[in-house]
């Protein structure tokens, strides 16, 4: 019996002192540069793949010919399961990848993580930084210092049916308020189609809402955040786009739950008047049923000739901070990220440049791309640049806000302040 | 006497010793590690080792304790998973009894369509039923639409909360039913026939035989059947994950599985999601507990 409790005991203090969950090094000194071997990429693999594919082999074999004894492997992943591949890589740095293509609002919870390697002074350097939009090189700044090179953008803009429109002798909105009213005549008239397809989980649609209205979901004090959810103008900006998710426009039982690629799907397949949509969008709708019957306009603002706020999504190209091969890495990302191979990829995927002037050169021969451009030009914007934003992003606050408020379990000015409370709580730890 | 009798504790020991060893490879020390890890400030910074760790003692505990979503969760996943064990139970009991009358064909039948229920993957079983009660292309709405049932076009089974927790509980009984009723047939088809027969010799009633005679030696089986439910129900996740869309509209539909995934891998919140890890298993093991000693008591 004694012997048991010694063991116990002994059990007990080992529990205690004895271990502490396990944590990577983050010691690099004492490393040195490689300069030859293979050099290991992570891009995000795409709907249409064989096209972006074709692009990155021609860089990887640009760059091996300038490099001697270097050999660049270059792995797809899938986007929706990057966040367990990241902090894998994050946790055991050995596995690690030299370079990886990551999504702007993953960079502040990266950061926190000492994911990627400090550019700031190599991109100050570079002659070809100075063109990019300074907007969009925000969106790869935290706290003052530049973790990736923007390798492309994307914006969100209206996309209506001309036909159902020509049909209904309707003008495109001009307003917001103009864009609720119009939907609901749609759906009036053609109770088959939504009046506008937009969902519950799609986040980058409501933003411009709050946006538009004047208000913003989080604001910077200081050292930390602080929800503003919860104010008259996000509150405003909220239930007007909850509105969108009702009967007589987009049904509840349907819309409550979409995302932005399932809005988009839905308009694609015909079953949508209007929706919002990226550039990015332009070949999955013009594989739908819509091709061809369709225009694109910015989502409009509140006032006549206003622009909604855009969010500034985009993906960046970064450098593994625990990379041994520094150097190498970051010519690589200097080349897969320059102009020319940006450019490469527009014509390839139609990604939108981050380089002023390849906007402009591209843009000259792409009607298609003008409404985008004049919306970035408005002036964009972003999610609060925090790791909280993980989060909250995570455990889905603003969804759930949208969804209690369009199915009626909660009104606007009790869901947006239990809204705020969690994101607060997110903040705070 | 005593001599031989320490030998035989050695050899048992011996015997154990590599079943031990896989035990607590596998099992001991990821409790032990999950333990430790909920007691600390433990997210993706810490396990990257760009922040200090902090050490919380109980703290994350009493974050989670102190949430009033976890309460309603819990009592979601309670409920939920009572249901979901009792309508397993009571389907695969009723089939086995209906099987132990069958013939052979409709016998072999019933089987090859249970075992099929059961070896689909969760997954495949869980996308397969989300087609079947599809909106607008499910063959359920279509059904009932052609016979009449013009409300039911374009209805959708997973927006109402219960009606989507209606649906993922029949998906469950209907991948779990098939080894309750495969316990169960084996354990009929062991009572022997004589003690079914002297029964009915002393008189008995077809409903006293069944309560009195077949029930009582049956009861260890049930016993067994019902702790796997319990454990297996209470945990569910794929089916919640995937058929409700990830907790449904607003997280109505959220499970403790579900809502521990959501803070700990989505959330990276590694600390507080050890912490729902540890309640769980602190959780089950009470029940189970609870139950077995039961059990003894009606015996």
């Amino acid at each position: 019996m004694k012997f048991r409790r010694t063991l116990a005991v002994a059990a007990l203090g080992a529990l205690a002192i004895g271990c502490a969950p396990p944590q990577a090094s983050n010691d690099t000194s004492g490393q040195s540069e490689e300069t030859t071997g293979e050099l290991r990429v992570w891009l995000f693999q795409e709907a249409s793949n064989a096209a972006k594919e074709a692009v990155v082999d021609e860089a990887k074999a640009e760059f091996e010919k300038a490099h001697d004894g270097v050999t660049v492997n270059v792995e797809y992943l899938p986007v929706d399961g990057r966040a367990s591949r990241f902090n894998g890589a994050f946790n055991d740095k050995a596995s690690a990848p030299d370079v990886a293509e990551f999504g702007n609002t993953d960079l502040a919870g990266y950061t926190a993580s000492n994911g990627f390697a400090d550019l700031t002074a190599d991109l100050g350097s570079w002659p070809d930084s100075k063109d990019l939009v300074p907007e969009v090189l925000d969106t790869a700044t935290v706290d003052g210092k530049t973790y990736g090179i923007p390798w492309y953008t994307g914006t969100r803009a209206l996309y209506y049916r001309t036909d159902v429109f020509t049909e209904l002798g309707l003008k495109p909105p001009a307003t917001l308020d103009e864009l609720t009213a119009t939907a609901r005549q749609i759906r009036a008239a053609k109770p088959d189609l939504y009046g506008i397809a937009v969902g519950g989980k799609y986040q980058f649609a409501l933003l411009p809402y709050i946006w538009a209205n004047g208000g913003d979901v989080a604001e910077q004090d200081g050292e930390t955040w602080k929800a503003t959810i919860d104010s008259a103008a996000a509150r405003a900006g909220l239930s007007q786009y909850a509105e969108l998710i009702s009967e007589d426009i987009c049904p509840p039982a349907a819309c409550a739950q979409l995302t932005g690629s399932q809005s988009v799907a839905a308009f694609a397949g015909g079953k949508a008047a209007m929706t919002i949509g990226g550039d990015f969008n332009r070949a999955a709708v013009d594989a739908g049923a819509v091709k061809g019957k369709y225009a694109v306009i910015p989502l409009p603002g509140k006032t006549e000739g206003s622009i909604a706020p855009a969010f500034a999504g985009g993906n960046l190209l970064g450098v593994f901070a625990s990379s041994k091969k520094r150097t190498l890495a970051l010519d690589f990302v200097q080349l897969l990220g320059g102009k020319t191979y940006q450019e490469k990829m527009f014509g390839a995927m139609g990604n939108m440049p981050t380089f002023t002037d390849v906007q402009d050169r591209v843009a000259a021969d792409d009607p298609f791309l003008q409404p985008f451009i004049e919306t970035v030009q408005s002036g964009t914007r972003f999610v609060p640049s925090t790791p909280a934003w993980t989060k909250i992003d995570a455990a889905g606050v603003l969804p759930t806000t949208v969804q209690q408020v369009a199915t009626g379990q909660l009104d606007v000015a009790a869901a947006t302040s239990a809204a705020a409370a969690e994101m607060n709580e997110a903040f705070g730890s | 006497m005593a001599f031989a009798h320490r030998r035989d504790g050695r050899a048992a020991l011996l015997y154990l010793l590599p079943a031990a060893v896989v035990l607590l490879a596998l099992l001991a020390y990821p409790i032990y590690q999950l333990v430790v890890i909920s007691l600390y400030d433990y997210g993706q910074p810490q396990a990257s080792g760009a922040a200090p760790l902090v050490f919380l003692g109980v703290d994350n505990y009493v974050t989670l304790l102190s949430d009033p979503r976890f309460w309603d969760v819990l009592l979601t996943t309670v409920v939920f998973a009572a249901v979901c064990v009792v309508g397993t139970l009571l389907v695969g009991t009723a089939l086995a009894v209906l099987a132990n009358r069958a013939r052979t064909v409709p016998r072999t039948l019933l089987f090859l369509a249970a075992l099929g229920a059961w070896a689909t993957p969760t997954m495949a079983g869980s996308y397969v039923w989300l087609f079947l009660f599809d909106q607008d292309f499910g063959l359920v709405n279509e059904a009932l639409g052609s016979l009449g049932f013009d409300g039911m076009r374009g209805h959708s089974w997973t927006f109402e909360r219960f009606s989507a927790f209606g649906l993922v509980a029949a998906e469950i009984i209907w991948c779990s039913f098939p080894f309750v009723l495969v316990t169960m047939y084996a354990g009929i088809k062991a009572i022997p026939g004589e003690v079914i027969e002297a029964a009915a010799l002393d008189g008995a009633s077809a409903r006293r035989t069944a309560t009195a005679v077949i029930l009582p030696i049956l009861r260890p089986l049930l016993m067994i059947a019902t702790i796997q439910s319990i454990i297996w129900d209470f945990k569910v996740f794929t089916q919640i994950y995937v058929m409700t869309n990830g907790g449904g509209v607003a997280g109505q539909n959220l499970v403790l599985n579900v809502f521990a995934y959501q803070k700990a891998f989505a959330g990276e919140q590694y600390g507080l999601g050890a912490a729902i890890g540890v309640v769980m298993t602190v959780l089950l093991l009470l029940i189970t507990g609870l139950y077995v000693r039961a059990q003894r008591g009606v015996r």
